[in-house]
């Protein structure tokens, strides 16, 4: 029952996450000016990895952190040893959420290939490096701006979007919040999680995981949408079917960059590339896919000449039918964390109770309602007048639950809303009209880049 | 389970960034909160080939306008009154980030009922900074020629799209 999981908390998951808490707050205040306290907190995490194969490095790399020698190294170290209690973390919790809901999920196995982008990466390494000397405390607006060109060479180097993506998101938040001095309260866990990530992958030899060309049919259960100041970004989760009657739980993701004063539904402007994805969303149609990567870790390669849009869907029926029995996919190994736990689950005879859902026999799951985007159709309301959610159990200090799509009762009628409704333009009239408002953004911008970038 | 949630300082989802609100842009293309300025990029009302370069600084509240050619603006010649390119680039952000979230940056002391920013500004006259606002725009705008990209970006879970502000 997934009540159990919503009820119990795995052995030690505090413990870990207060270690973790250590890094955070020092990251706080800075490495250049770490006090008695949160010395000893640093010291608490190196003894927690004696005996683990991190051990030595982690011990020399807060050794000599604590001493005033900060290296790209000895920060790697660190990141490293956060990044592997969050992953453990990250372990703990989806495991009590496989045996609660009975799902199977295959072991991971380490990605072998690598990228490189050398040089590229060492600029984003010394704006990180000069971030953790500093404290987030410590960021003022010089600072902040720090990342600018190490991203503009990113954005524009194959294979390292990744990076770039993350740098630029993180980067915005900094600028947004300079200087950090006078911010009245510091989000330390984010921050550190968008530092240690960062770093890990402004490491030289990042696993890539390879990706292994599948056919089959996809059924769409629901898209979670995503976004920073540039970029936007649509993740179906859907169930994919291949031959001998195999289902897998997997998802597929188209992103653009944009600006920030692109926003809302007129984001999915931004989308134009993929007029297959957005129309099988819109639709609720299946799509037919033939010699699409799969990743190891459940990432389906999106590729518009290898998809075909099938028959319509009713994504709650299919995930009636085929949800409980679909294999999960296992995280990459270097990508686990409880912020990246999004688990489709079907919830069916709840009680609405405010920013809650009532499951019976005293267990609730809260709902993520900041995670009801305004470029889809999803509204507390509906929510809270649901009979029947799709949706992602998310962990982030306690379970939560992001709808993707309800069944509800409007006026008296049955109605299915689901977030990806809007993948081709709002269908409600009022929205339709601020798209076309705001939507015009899109175009006097492009307009005025023709006209002065190619100066 | 029904217990408030974890504490901001605590959350990996915490929210920094209020998200932008949607805007006209025909006449104001381009706002944006960095360097230590708001800064951005006024349409010319009189040429589509032209745009001003206006900017304030935080603290200080140093004015400067210069067309993308670099010229000094008319309006503001060098001085500390605001030129109609000035007003309408503080218009604009008013609009897009909200006036806590710009008048904290400029460190700017705003009335609660201040119709606008400059009754919160002591402004001054600052140097000339449009080549470098004009890169940003440029960069800023780069970012619609990006390709888009299917790659996984597992790094986006931490980013949520905007919610309505309802």
């Amino acid at each position: 029952m997934l009540a159990d999981a919503l009820r119990g908390v795995p052995d030690r998951l505090d413990e870990a996450l207060s270690l973790v808490d250590g890094v955070d707050d020092a990251l706080v205040h800075g490495l250049a000016r770490i006090d008695e306290e949160r010395a000893a907190a640093l010291e608490s995490l190196a003894a927690a990895f004696a005996g683990s194969p991190l051990a030595d490095r982690v011990a020399d790399a807060i050794g000599k952190i604590l001493a005033g020698t900060v290296t790209d190294e000895h920060l790697a170290a660190l990141a490293g040893a956060r990044a592997a209690l969050l992953g453990a973390a990250h372990d703990a919790l989806v495991s009590s959420l496989d045996t609660a809901l009975g799902r199977s999920r295959q072991a991971s196995a380490p990605a072998a290939s690598t990228t490189d982008s050398g040089h590229l990466l060492a600029g984003g390494r010394s704006w990180l490096r000069e971030l953790a000397i500093a404290g987030w405390r410590g960021v003022d607006h010089e600072l902040a701006g720090g990342a600018a060109q190490a991203v503009q060479s990113l954005l524009a180097t194959p294979g390292a979007r990744r990076l770039a993506v993350l740098l630029d998101g993180f980067a915005a938040e900094l600028r947004a919040a300079a200087p950090v001095a006078t911010l009245p309260r510091i989000p330390a866990r984010r921050w550190a999680d968008l530092w240690t990530r960062a770093l890990l992958l402004a490491q030289g030899g990042y696993p890539v995981p390879p990706a292994t060309p599948v056919d089959g049919r996809l059924v769409v259960l629901g898209v979670d949408l995503h976004e920073h100041p540039t970029v936007f970004r649509a993740q179906a989760h859907a169930l994919l079917e291949t031959s001998g009657g195999r289902v897998r739980l997997v998802r597929t993701s188209v992103a653009a960059a944009k600006v920030d004063t692109i926003s809302g539904p007129s984001a999915w402007r931004m989308l134009g590339a993929f007029p297959i994805f957005r129309a099988v969303l819109a639709e609720r149609r299946t799509v037919e896919v033939s010699g699409m990567g799969l990743t190891p870790g459940g990432d389906l390669i999106w590729d518009e000449s290898r998809a075909a849009a099938g028959e319509p869907a009713d994504p709650f029926a299919a995930a009636r039918v085929r949800l409980g029995a679909a294999a999960a996919l296992p995280v990459d190994v270097l990508d686990r964390h409880p912020a990246v736990l999004a688990e489709p689950v079907l919830l069916e005879g709840y009680r609405p109770a405010g920013e809650a859902f009532d499951l019976g026999g005293g267990v609730t799951v809260a709902l993520d309602l900041a995670r009801l985007p305004a470029a889809g159709p999803l509204t507390p309301a509906l929510v809270a007048s649901s009979t029947a959610c799709l949706g992602l159990l998310r962990w982030d200090g306690r379970w939560l639950l992001q709808p993707l799509a309800v069944q509800a009762v409007v006026k008296k009628k049955p109605v299915a809303v689901h977030g990806g409704d809007w993948a081709l333009g709002p269908a409600d009239a009022k929205a339709a009209k601020a798209e076309a408002a705001a939507g015009t953004a899109v175009d006097v911008l492009r307009e005025r880049a023709g006209r002065l970038l190619r100066k | 389970m029904t217990t408030d949630g974890a504490d901001y300082e605590r959350r990996s989802s915490a929210p920094v960034i209020a998200p932008a609100q949607p805007r006209k842009l025909a006449k104001v293309p381009f706002v944006e909160l960095a360097d230590g300025r708001l800064q951005g990029v006024v349409s010319s009302g009189s040429d589509v080939e032209r745009v001003y370069v206006s900017s304030i600084t935080a603290g200080d509240h140093g004015l400067s306008c210069n067309t993308n050619n670099n010229r000094p603006c008319g309006g503001l010649s060098g001085g500390s009154h605001p030129c109609n390119h000035l007003r309408a680039l503080a218009d604009a952000a008013l609009a897009q980030y909200g006036r806590d979230r710009v008048a904290r940056y400029l460190r700017a002391d705003l009335a609660d009922d201040a119709a606008d920013l400059w009754s919160g500004l002591h402004t001054t006259a600052a140097p000339n900074r449009a080549a470098e606002v004009f890169a940003s725009f440029l960069r800023h705008l780069a970012y619609l020629e990006v390709e888009p990209a299917t790659d996984p970006l597992p790094e986006l879970q931490w980013f949520p799209a905007a919610a309505a502000v309802r």
